[in-house]
């Protein structure tokens, strides 16, 4: 697996704002169809990461590659091109508000796809079935949603064109515990079935257990720990240990072990 | 690209379809035609001399989504008419796929909601005139609470936000002054263009003097000046409040055992009551020096003949009610902006919609407003 070239490779990554320094030469590698979750402590500076690498945090120093193509060296065409293989999924939904549903989730369709209204709302239904959203709300208002349901509908838009990579901002934070492990298993039979990369960041163990194939710990601007789960609950860093071997880490980690 | 999406051949009573090619989002449209076509063709889901179909998938390169959709779509056609349709070569990750597929799009769709263009125009003409009337409702409202919080700042005055106060008032009055005072200047120097032009016929271009001030002061600075702040601040209001109920900062406030309206909107009208004298006294200041300037350069008038002049046209009378006007004006168009900030609903287009209204019904409302005045005071006598 480590010979196939990394789909989303950075180096020496350095971002701040005015005086604070947030990401600090941090290095990182995504490989090929992985769920790969991302965690740290509140203002890690996780999100930050996730924008940097789609392209709406400027970086002072570094380089970032994705899908083989260096960000800086790219043209516009090339840069919307990379775009529609990547889909996002911002931590608050960022859901057009005023779209409908279904609208919302059509419109990366309708602006790169030449396809029919027929196909198009078919489709819509589809991903929208696929994230646990019955049609009935495809004509509802983004200000008319819960908070899970925002987070589902911004999936299905994150989803709309198939992307190859898909960048997930804390996806169940705020879901029900059962709506939640759907999501997790969700995210995984995608992987699975459309061999997507997935770029999750989450605070959710259950999440880390149920979905991820690795986990890299993001603390001091750098990423302080990287590999599957066991790495992680052997690793030595305080914070890892404090995350994984706390009270509610341990207990998951028990459960999963006596399973 | 250049590979056939699907080829048919008809084996007996049997309809054997081939599959190539990438049934992927981009060649999504393509594919559609393609399937519909099999599908509604001569050896088609609806024709008799078939009974089953066979799909071979084996030769897709890639699938996606769109693609497991549209074979699920194309098998529905079948299956649908109570006959068989299989399909054979998915590699495994495809089944799986078109596994996922296979449950969708079961229900019909919600019907779209159906639209009588009649009923939609009295539909439109109601609710305009609900709106309208919402709107009166909405600033009657608005002048209730901000009454009553007024009263009860009153009576404990120590609960009243000092600090935001002054912040506003350095918003709406302070940095607004550099460009009323040059739009009034602008102003008073038209007028007195205009006035010096026209009279000049008739050899009375001393009443320019007499235009202008009297316009000034009565009229002209304070309704330009109104205006201006409604563009300026009343729409700011709008939107700030407005993005503040969107983002559910008024919901928050209110749990906590505070009230909108003396938190927000009673600083932001006294901010304005406050600012529209003030501002309305420096812009009839600028429009009569820039009349001045004017009736200098363009009519020879010396300054102290324009001086003179300007002494004897205009009384205490003229300022009193020009002054009188402003904090009634500032008063309505901070009602107006903050009922309007606070009725926006949850999408960025309301948040739009309401600005603008904000900002047509303030003008709307202070034009009002200073016809009746003109009818109050030539009542009695000023
Ligand atoms: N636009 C911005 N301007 C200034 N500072 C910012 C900006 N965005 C983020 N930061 C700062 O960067 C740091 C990292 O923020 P980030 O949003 O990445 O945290 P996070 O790891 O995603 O936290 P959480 O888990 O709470 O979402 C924080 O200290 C934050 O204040
Ligand atoms: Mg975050």
């Amino acid at each position: 697996m480590s010979e196939t070239p990394p789909v989303i490779k950075v180096r020496d990554l350095v971002v701040g704002f005015g005086t604070q320094t947030v990401l600090d030469h941090l290095d990182m590698d995504v490989r090929p169809s992985e769920i790969l979750g991302v965690v740290g402590a509140s203002g890690a500076g996780k999100s930050v990461l996730l924008r940097t690498i789609i392209g709406l945090i400027p970086r002072r120093e570094g380089s970032i590659e994705v899908l083989g193509k260096d960000l800086d060296r790219v043209d516009e065409n090339e840069r919307r091109a990379l775009e529609r293989r990547w889909g996002v999924l911002f931590q608050q939904g960022a859901l057009f508000s005023s779209l409908t549903v279904k609208q919302n989730v059509q419109f990366p369709m309708r602006e790169n796809l030449d396809i029919s209204q027929r196909l198009m709302d078919e489709m819509a239904y589809a991903k929208l079935e696929l994230v646990g959203l019955s049609p009935r709300d495809g004509e509802k208002f983004p200000s008319e949603l819960s908070g899970g349901m925002t987070k589902r509908v911004a999936l299905a838009r994150a989803l709309a064109l198939d992307p190859e990579i898909v960048f997930l901002d804390e996806p169940t934070s705020g879901l029900d515990p059962i709506s939640a492990g759907d999501f997790d298993e969700l995210i995984r039979t995608l992987q699975q079935t459309l061999e997507i990369t997935v770029f999750m960041v989450t605070h959710d163990l259950e999440s880390l257990y149920n979905a991820c194939d690795r986990i890299a710990v993001l603390a001091d601007g750098k990423v302080a720990a990287e590999g599957t789960i066991s790495v992680m609950l052997e690793s030595q860093h305080p914070w890892v240990k404090m995350y994984f071997q706390g009270k509610r880490g341990s207990s998951l980690a028990d459960r999963e072990l006596t399973q | 690209m250049g590979e056939a999406l699907l080829t048919q051949k008809l084996v007996g009573d049997r309809l054997e379809l081939v599959a190539g090619g990438s049934w992927t989002a981009p060649y999504a449209g393509e594919l559609e035609t393609e399937i519909d076509r099999v599908a509604g063709g001569p050896s088609g889901a609806k024709s008799t001399k078939t009974t089953d179909v066979s799909i071979d998938m084996g030769g897709v390169r890639e699938l996606d989504t769109f693609g497991a959709w549209l074979l699920e779509r194309l098998t529905r056609q079948w299956t649908g008419a109570g006959r068989d349709a299989v399909v054979v070569g998915l590699p495994q990750h495809g089944a799986d796929l078109v596994e996922e597929m296979h449950g969708v799009n079961r229900e019909p769709p919600p019907p779209a909601p159906r639209h009588n263009p009649i009923v939609s125009v009295l539909a439109a003409i109601g609710r305009g005139t609900t709106g309208f009337a919402g709107s009166f409702h909405t600033f009657a409202q608005m002048l209730g609470e901000t009454g009553l919080a007024a009263a009860r700042v009153l009576v404990r005055p120590s609960e009243y936000r000092l600090t935001s106060t002054v912040h506003q008032f350095d918003r709406v009055a302070l940095q607004a002054v550099p460009i009323i005072a040059l739009i009034t200047f602008l102003i008073g120097a038209i007028l007195a263009q205009q006035g010096i032009f026209h009279f000049r016929k008739f050899g009375a271009e001393l009443y320019a003097v007499d235009l202008v001030g009297i316009l000034v002061l009565r009229e002209i600075g304070v309704l330009i000046v109104a205006i201006m702040v409604a563009g300026r601040s009343g729409s700011s209001y709008t939107a700030e409040l407005g993005s503040m109920k969107m983002r559910e900062e008024i919901d928050a406030l209110r749990t906590m055992g505070f009230d909108p309206v003396e938190v927000l909107v009673l600083p932001r009208i006294i901010v304005l009551v406050l600012a529209l004298p003030a501002l309305t006294f420096l812009g009839s200041m600028a429009a009569l020096y820039g009349g001045g300037i004017v009736a200098w350069l363009y009519g020879g008038m010396s300054p102290d003949i324009y001086i003179a002049r300007l002494t004897d046209a205009i009384s205490l009378t003229h300022f009193k009610v020009g002054m009188i006007k402003a904090p009634f004006m500032g008063l309505v168009i901070g009602l107006v902006a903050c009922a309007e900030g606070l009725r926006v609903k949850g999408s960025a287009e309301s948040l739009g919609i309401q600005t603008t209204k904000s900002v047509v019904e303030s003008i709307f409302m202070v034009i009002v407003l200073d016809g009746l005045f003109a009818i109050f005071f030539a009542s009695i006598g000023m």
